[in-house]
């Protein structure tokens, strides 16, 4: 059988598949004898005096680790197992539609959400996150399930699943994963970031694959075409594994690039430096010949605390080897940007906050100082041990960025005063990825060092797109001409302010969009490690003045698909291979 | 804790029957007790609402509502 979704990071894999399923509100559903009645009354109670002992234990936790405000959440939650609405309508369910526990919990919960869906009212409709929460633990409660953890994996997978949390991926066994493929997602969504990240094969969007693959099927991942093979037949796996072997001859072409600079054909350096996701990726940067890190993501560190706040001490040695390690390139450390697709449930802020224009990122860091003072003092220390600088998400306004440095001039002080060391002229930047921010550019550019153009989010909010849903999920458009004139407009901005500008979003990695971005100017391009080599050999392919005609033409369109079939076909010319083996679509 | 979970947790410490509904609309009233029910309710920030109590410590159940809802406005202040 063949699926085909999206590519999401490149290579093929053949091994065994494991089906990681979240105990959704898939439940089993069967009717029961009337002398079952009273047993499933008795389990539904049993796990409901499980589920609140599991929930006082996270609370009381919090509560020692953190404080009351965040515990209080789970107290909502307590109130939710005892809620006679809930209670007696289960057993009514139980005792008149004979239906099993499991089943019945299903069916009331889902009358409770759907009544709360039809209020006018925002902050019901996003309790039914905090329903959920407690309902999928009450369900594998009641039907005595392990929650499978991909931390202890004993054998090489091939993670099959509806889609992959943050908490999931930090937390799985790097070595034994060797391939995802989920239902849904983009080639923006965090499983394929975490997948390229990690250097494994990757299809995302296949649909249904988790209703296709049981756990211990052969299957092959396609990361090149996007596609995803469940027992093939023999023929079909040898073709594949001829595949598989000469895509491996092209990497290694690639790596012969590693030591040779990142220069056009007339001379021009560009900047090449590394996204980090997490630090297991740190030992890939020299591997592919990259030179510092352009973004280092501090996110790992909340999410895999899970159920407290890691201490400034543990974000300082984190920050500490990366700056070391990489000495003495220029390690860029972008505070905290959680909130969004990247919501830990570990900081215990409510979900409905969390949204794509919530309280995320630098809002969310100036609103918690708790949160905010430690890493920036945790940065600061790490700043003594070689080239450190700072960046802050989400900026949308100058008032934040002056906020921010005010937060940093603080945390300077703190540690002058306590003795201990750090560098004082720390380079400080700011991410454009909001509109307003393209558009008050030259009022931020006056007030930070240095400009990174977060791609993936200024998309989103430009074109008024949230990637994950897939029903708009095409109008995710990187060429669409708004967002190259608003990248245009940053990176002459910029220069007239005479300060650098680099791209950390996946377009400084795409190869239709890496000539636009030489043609512009860029300074900086940062991406994930794997990248580096292809992206490489487009930079000595060309001519800036090339590029610059290319940029030209390519912004004289008026839609995104024309300006993607012209720049294609100007890539076709100058570096088929890459194309070859690289998706060339765009999403 | 939100001020629904709050009057939940009052309502909770009495054995009588308590019940609440916003504006005029009795027919809809919902079980104090149930924090699903008060949530439905819908009552937001300066929403009038109703307290009915029935049962052998209706006067007491009263007389706690009235304070966290009135006199504390739900220790918001």
């Amino acid at each position: 059988m063949l699926l085909e979704g999206v590519p999401a990071s490149s290579g093929i894999q053949i091994g065994t598949a494991l089906l990681f399923h979240r105990e959704d509100f898939d439940v089993p559903t069967y009717t029961i004898d009337e002398s079952e009645i009273e047993k499933e009354i008795k389990k539904f109670e049993s796990a409901l005096i499980q589920t609140r002992k599991e929930l006082e234990e996270i609370q009381s936790k919090i509560q020692k680790e953190m404080s009351s405000i965040h515990a209080g959440i789970f107290s909502a939650h307590i109130l939710l197992l005892e809620d006679p609405m809930f209670v007696d309508e289960v057993k009514k369910e139980i005792t008149i539609s004979k239906l099993n526990s499991a089943a019945a919990v299903k069916n009331v919960v889902q009358n409770i959400i759907d009544q709360f869906s039809t209020m006018d009212n925002e902050y019901l409709r996003g309790r039914e996150a905090d329903i959920r929460d407690v309902v999928s633990r009450l369900i594998q409660n009641i039907l005595g399930k392990e929650k499978i953890d991909l931390s202890s994996l004993k054998k090489e997978v091939i993670v099959i699943s509806h889609d992959l949390s943050p908490s999931d991926t930090a937390l799985m066994n790097k070595d034994k994963v060797i391939g995802f493929a989920t239902d849904v997602g983009s080639k923006t969504s965090h499983t394929a970031i975490m997948a390229r990240a990690l250097e494994i094969p990757a299809v995302v969007g296949l649909g249904k694959i988790t209703s296709y693959v049981k756990t211990g099927d052969l299957v092959i991942i396609d990361g090149n075409r996007g596609r995803v093979l469940i027992n093939p037949d023999g023929e079909v796996y040898e073709e594949y594994l001829i595949e598989q072997s000469k895509f491996q001859e092209f990497e290694q072409s690639l790596s012969m690039l590693k030591d040779m600079p990142a220069v056009t054909l007339d001379g021009t350096h560009i900047e090449l430096a590394c996204n980090i996701e997490v630090p297991e990726e740190l030992s890939s940067i020299q591997k592919y010949g990259a030179k510092g890190i352009g973004l280092y993501r501090t996110e790992y560190i909340f999410i895999r605390k899970r159920t407290e706040l890691p201490s400034e001490e543990e974000q300082y040695e984190s920050y500490k080897e990366a700056v070391e390690k990489v000495a003495p390139e220029a390690v860029i450390i972008r505070t905290l940007d959680l909130g969004g697709d990247k919501f830990a449930s570990s900081l215990g802020i409510p979900a409905d906050v969390g949204s794509m224009m919530g309280l995320r990122a630098i809002r969310l860091c100036l609103q918690y100082p708790f949160i905010f003072m430690p890493q920036l003092r945790a940065i600061l220390r790490a700043s003594a041990y070689g080239n450190a600088k700072i960046m802050f998400p989400m900026i949308s306004r100058v008032e934040e960025l002056r906020l921010a440095k005010v937060m940093l001039d603080q945390a300077k002080s703190e540690l002058e005063y306590e003795g201990l060391p750090f560098d004082p002229n720390i380079e400080i930047g700011t991410m454009i990825e909001v509109p307003s921010a393209v558009v008050t550019a030259d009022i931020l550019a006056k007030e930070c060092d240095f400009f990174s153009i977060g791609t993936n989010d200024l998309i989103q909010y430009t074109l008024a797109v949230h990637r994950v849903n897939e029903e708009i999920a095409h109008l995710y458009e990187p060429l669409n001409p708004a967002i190259l004139r608003l990248i245009k407009q940053v990176i002459d901005i910029a220069h007239e302010n005479g300060i650098w500008v680099g791209i950390c979003g996946e377009m400084a990695s795409d190869p239709l969009v890496v000539p636009l971005l030489i043609g512009m100017g860029v300074d900086e391009l940062s991406m994930s490690p794997i990248a580096v080599p292809e992206v490489k050999k487009i930079i000595r392919s060309l001519t800036v003045e090339e590029a610059q005609k290319i940029t030209q033409v390519a912004m004289s369109f008026s839609t995104a698909n024309e300006i993607e079939s012209y720049v294609y076909s100007e890539a076709m010319e100058r570096f088929p291979d890459v194309l070859m083996w690289i998706d060339h679509r765009l999403h | 804790m939100k001020p629904a979970g709050l009057l939940v947790r009052e309502a909770g410490k009495y054995k009588s029957k308590i019940s609440v509904y916003k504006d005029n609309m009795e027919h809809r009233k919902v079980n104090a007790k149930s924090l699903i029910g008060v949530l439905t309710l819908a009552a937001g920030k300066g929403s009038t609402v109703t307290v009915l109590a029935d049962g052998e410590d209706e006067e007491q159940a009263l007389n706690g509502l009235e304070d966290l809802i009135v006199r504390r406005k739900f220790d918001e202040e």
